[in-house]
């Protein structure tokens, strides 16, 4: 029992990880219908970024968040702006092979840049290196920094996405763009918008995981790119709160794999979710059955 | 106050809009009426912006909107609401209502437009927590009027707004938009029902395939050998 409890909470810290990045990804597709494959490269960055900021700034992790969010957000713009706006009446398929091609690009520069090496995060001071004793259950200061910024992260989303002007606007757009052009919303400034904050909760996700495993290489947004893809595709892509749950429940399962079976499946089993979800329910968990429109 | 000069609008080769031309007075309402594919909703659609023209001019009041977004002649006025309605169905009708005003920052205004639409329909007003795509087809209907009002157009554009109704609800409908005319929006209609659409409307135009084949007032056109044999089923 106490394992299990121990796997819980190892479990929601990396599926909050995965979460939020699964919201990048869900709220794109949502909006434009284009898998993001560029957009576990933006985690990577976000990384980096945090790296840097606390390495050769010295940093504290709060302010290196904020640095890499925002640099982050830059970036998906630009990319929308370059990649894909360009392309905003071609085929998906168009589109789906460019984010491919921007994904590359960003591990290969990256790699260029920063070399192929992997980097360490510094030793983190204070507080964080606590970690806290319930029973024989160990929570660790950082687990709890993790999942507390992604519950504070996640609330400024549903703000963002229920409560604002901005936040209306891509609900629209996600459900019409045309309609939504004719109420007077500007569609490309809303792709854009979307963009940026799913590229700021992939950022905060990259300098989140620096902390809690400590290492990072140029390739590390790869694997938690398609895992969180699974995520928001469990949960129904295109729905936000399909997206964090789809988040914890794929975080949660490959630390069950890893601890009670064999950690050489880790990977398999999540994408072996995926081809199950295909076949069962293809809409996702919160997602409705849909017919292509005409 | 729209003045439409030598439009032309192609789909990749089909050539859909060749060069047709017409004119919306303050106050009308005018009606373009023809059959399928004439390309009524493919000159709505470029009136308001969805769709670029490959020729031609557009004027509203004045001021050249040929390449203006869609976004400006909303601000300007011009409201369309749309073939088949495009209401945002997972949203709810205050929500839809909301989102029509969406360039306005006049809360109190917007509040008091909300409440004037729903006293115009007050079947919107028993269902505005409800998600649109949970009303039937004549309450969606008037949930895209309504959408459109929300702007405060000068012009507002109705694309076949009786489509797949029945035919009490038709005439609640064409009552509806008269009485929106009488309280000073101009309007330009789209319609197959052309008989319902010649009966409201000051002035008409007929289209074909691409071009508008014949013009007049209202009653000249329901009097015409030709709309009456093509149209009106005489």
């Amino acid at each position: 029992m106490e394992q299990f409890l121990q796997q819980i909470v190892n479990g929601v810290s990396l599926g909050s990880i995965y979460a939020l990045i699964a919201l990048g990804y869900t709220m794109v597709y949502g909006i434009i219908k284009l898998i993001n494959f560029a957009h576990g490269d933006i985690y990577m960055l976000g990384a980096y970024i945090g790296y840097f900021c606390m390495t050769y700034f010295h940093l504290g992790v709060i302010p290196s968040l904020l640095i890499a969010m925002a640099i982050c957000t830059l970036l998906g713009v630009i990319i929308e702006r370059i990649a894909y706006k360009p392309l905003r009446n071609a085929t998906r398929i168009a589109v789906l092979i460019t984010a491919i091609g921007v994904s590359l690009f960003l591990e290969y520069g990256t790699m260029f840049f920063v070399k192929a090496n992997v980097r360490s995060y510094p030793p983190l001071k204070g507080i964080l290196t606590h970690s806290f004793k319930l029973g024989s259950i160990v929570v660790t200061a950082q687990q709890i920094l993790i999942v507390c910024i992604t519950i504070i992260l996640m609330a400024f989303l549903q703000f963002i996405v229920k409560r604002t002007r901005i936040g209306k606007a891509m609900r629209a757009v996600s459900l019409d763009r045309d309609a939504a052009e004719l109420m007077g919303i500007n569609v490309d400034n809303t792709i854009s918008f979307t963009f940026a904050l799913g590229s700021a909760l992939a950022g905060a996700a990259g300098i989140l995981v620096g902390i809690y495993y400590n290492s990072i290489n140029p390739l590390m947004g790869i694997l938690p790119g398609l895992k969180a893809f699974v995520a928001a595709v469990f949960g129904g892509i295109g729905i936000i709160p399909g997206a964090m749950i789809g988040g914890y429940f794929i975080g949660t399962v490959e630390v069950m794999v890893a601890g009670y079976g064999n950690s050489m499946f880790k990977d398999a089993v999540v994408f072996a979710i995926l081809i199950l979800i295909l076949i069962v329910k293809p809409s996702g968990l919160l997602g409705k059955e849909t017919k292509e429109k005409v | 106050m729209l003045e439409i000069n030598n439009l032309n609008v192609h789909f990749g080769v089909i050539h859909a809009l060749k060069g047709i031309s017409l004119k919306v007075e303050e106050g009308e309402i005018v009606t373009l009426i023809g059959a399928n594919g004439a390309g009524k909703t493919t000159t709505l659609r470029t009136i308001s912006g969805l769709k670029k023209p490959t020729d031609g001019t557009i004027f509203f009041n004045g001021n050249d909107i040929t390449s203006a977004s869609p976004q400006d002649r909303v601000r300007m006025g011009i409201s369309l609401a749309p073939e088949g309605r495009r209401i945002f169905s997972s949203l709810t009708v205050l929500e839809n209502l909301e989102l029509g005003a969406y360039l306005r920052r006049d809360k109190a205004e917007i509040k008091k437009d909300i409440s004037m639409v729903y006293e115009r329909f007050p079947i919107l007003k028993d269902r505005r927590k409800q998600a649109a795509g949970t009303l039937s087809g004549g309450e969606q209907q008037m949930l895209a009027i309504g959408r459109a009002l929300m702007s405060r157009p000068k012009l507002l554009c109705l694309d076949e707004p009786s489509m797949g109704l029945a035919p009490l609800l038709v005439q609640e409908i064409f009552d509806i938009i008269q009485d929106i005319n009488r309280k000073g929006t101009t309007i330009l209609l789209v319609e197959q029902n052309a008989s319902m659409a010649l009966q409201i409307a000051n002035r008409a135009y007929v289209m074909e395939t691409g071009t508008i084949s014949l013009s007049g007032t209202g009653a000249e056109l329901m009097q015409s050998e030709e709309i009456k044999k093509a149209y009106l089923g005489g």
